[in-house]
């Protein structure tokens, strides 16, 4: 890497970690009771006296910021893998139905409680099952390595509505009360569940996730070389191909048990974070995790707060930013493509 | 560089579903350094043989040796080590920098994770040179002509060093300079040279021995004297042409003629 990319790389990650910090006191501060600053900060280094403004700050906020920061980088790097693995940059683990395939594994075993399966191990299957058929339909009868940007869509599309109406379908017909709630949950989205206890697995895959890609960022760089490409420079695109969609599938279904199908944000960050620092992926895959935390950490403030007393599910907003990112993207990659995208 | 290797292929075949046979018992071989070109009309199947021996197709049929060695038994990245290829569509960058693209050629003398030293990015500088793309590895990939992508894509297999370079079609896109260049470079690498071009003269100038493919089998092969004859170009594109010798360069040249009266396809009607 020349110096003034990596300068350039240091810069986007020192401002975005700057933004994650701020929107994090925020986040502690804002809510339906407002903590002063002095407060929620003398709560985090231990020196407030114990009271309610140490309880929520430190047992209901901190979780859910932490939560939010951890989904949020998450499917940014889920994004950002999907979209070199696919080589279209309309990729995204919500709109290729694979959030959908573990919710849809979540509820399937929560609701019927298969045998001795747990809530993760379901939602690891129904997120692997929804990626390999989107990514089979969308191959299909395609001569090119690189999936056209139409087929993809389509075919995440149309897995995500069956998978949706699944969900709902398996909820309503349950015993349990709360359905509306829980389908909001499971389709839309939400980190109104945060605890201590929920936080502890997503952060540890999310930290073997990170290591691992990093150190797999020559192999994803090679991806971007094309189906041909890749091979000429050795690497085997089969075996490689199937490692990384376990891996995708295992970091989305640990997210979705604890979140919900959150949409949009492996669409969006990895992207602005490929303009500011490059395609290469050493130096875009920590700053797309460090974009996608900064992000769902304000969108969850904003989920919070602006409605109040109400609380808007995180996934409604991330879609409303989201969708017409979504549809200024495709317009742009329609007009690279010609009709045949 | 990792010097030469000798590239055998024999009887390769390449059939698709369906059993249509696009290579059917092809045989040919390229000598340590030798610089072999493979012409042919459109749909040969000179592409499926490149691809046989750069290793994105398997060969339904025969075998493929470096050296000796079977390259079906090599992993991909063993085989990317000894053997680089320009394929013909030279694909996209997806945002990378030109000198991100030619440093992937570095990839099969890694290991996954090890990160490229100042050596690599010397070994990046200097192909870049010789290609004459130098003043292009600051842009992003995307944004180059076809003529510019194709010797970036040259770049990046000269900094695989390796031991037999395989170019389909590689002065597509390139100006007549550039043209001369890039063969004269492919030439005088000491790398074994298998090249598939559309342009006879430039395959007479520079090519050691040729291959001539016609509906997937050999149907000559030889020196470029040997091969280029009158009567091939009736049989085998169906034109009239003119071969002489020139008097300066001594390779074989070719002109081209308008049909004869009353004659198709090379041949009296």
């Amino acid at each position: 890497m020349p110096i003034g990319s990596r300068t350039r790389c240091t810069l986007v990650a020192t401002a975005l970690v700057a933004v994650l910090v701020a929107g994090a006191l925020a986040g502690l501060a804002l809510g339906s009771a407002r903590i002063p600053l002095g407060e929620v900060l003398a709560a985090l280094t231990g020196r407030s006296q114990p009271g309610p403004f140490a309880t929520i700050v430190l047992d209901v906020r901190l979780p859910r910021v932490l939560l939010a920061a951890v989904v949020g980088a998450g499917l940014a790097l889920v994004g950002t893998v999907l979209q070199a693995l696919v080589r279209n940059p309309l990729a995204d683990p919500y709109l290729l139905g694979i959030s959908s395939g573990a919710s849809t594994g979540a509820v399937v075993v929560v609701v019927l409680g298969v045998g001795a399966l747990s809530m993760q191990m379901g939602a690891f299957a129904g997120a692997m099952l929804a990626l390999v058929v989107v990514y089979a339909m969308a191959r299909r009868g395609g001569t090119s390595a690189t999936l056209t940007t139409g087929r993809l869509v389509l075919a995440g599309v149309a897995v995500q509505y069956v998978l949706s109406a699944l969900t709902s379908l398996l909820l309503v017909t349950s015993a349990e009360k709360e359905h509306l709630r829980a389908i909001l949950f499971w389709t839309l989205g939400g980190l109104g569940q945060a605890r201590w206890q929920t936080l502890l697995l997503p952060a540890l895959v999310l930290a073997a996730g990170l290591l691992l890609l990093l150190a797999l960022a020559r192999p994803l760089d090679l991806l971007l070389a094309g189906e041909e490409g890749a091979m000429v420079l050795g690497l085997d695109t089969g075996r490689f191909r199937a490692a990384v969609f376990v891996l995708a599938s295992l970091v989305t279904a640990v997210l979705v048990t604890v979140s919900g199908a959150i949409g949009f944000v492996g669409l969006m960050v990895p992207h602005a974070a490929r303009m500011a620092v490059g395609a290469g992926h050493r130096a875009l895959l920590p700053v797309a995790a460090l974009g996608g935390a900064a992000f769902l950490v304000l969108a969850d403030l904003a989920a919070r707060t602006v409605a109040a007393p109400e609380e808007i599910p995180v996934g409604v907003l991330t879609a409303l930013t989201g969708g017409p990112f979504f549809l200024w993207m495709l317009r742009r990659s329609q007009r690279t493509e010609g009709v045949a995208g | 560089m990792s010097g030469a290797c000798a590239l055998r292929a024999e009887e390769v075949s390449y059939e698709v579903a369906g059993g249509r046979a696009l290579l059917d018992g092809v045989t040919l071989e390229a000598g340590p350094g030798q610089t072999v070109g493979v012409v042919g009309p459109n749909g040969s199947g000179k592409t499926t043989l490149l691809r046989c021996v750069y290793g994105t197709l398997r060969p339904t049929g025969g075998r493929i040796t470096l050296d000796g060695d079977d390259t079906a038994a090599l992993s991909v990245k063993a085989r990317a080590r000894r053997v680089a290829a320009v394929p013909q569509d030279a694909g996209g960058g997806f945002g990378l920098t030109v000198r991100q693209v030619v440093a992937m050629g570095r990839s099969p003398h890694k290991r996954f994770w090890e990160s490229d030293t100042a050596q690599d990015a010397a070994r990046v500088a200097t192909a870049l040179e010789r290609t004459g793309a130098a003043e292009l590895a600051g842009r992003p990939f995307d944004e180059l002509s076809g003529g510019e992508r194709q010797r970036v894509v040259v770049a990046r297999a000269l900094v695989q060093e390796p031991a037999l370079l395989v170019l389909d079609e590689p002065t597509n896109h390139l100006d007549v300079r550039y043209q001369w260049e890039l063969l004269a470079l492919v030439r005088d690498l000491p790398a074994t040279g298998l090249l598939a071009l559309h342009d006879l003269n430039l395959a007479a100038y520079f090519c050691d021995r040729l291959y001539v493919l016609e509906a997937g089998r050999v149907v000559a092969h030889g020196t470029p004297e040997e091969v280029l004859t009158p009567a091939l170009f009736a049989q085998v594109y169906g034109v009239r042409a003119e071969v002489g010798v020139h008097p300066e360069t001594g390779a074989p040249t070719v002109v081209y003629l308008p049909p004869k009266k009353g004659v198709r396809d090379g041949r009296p009607a």
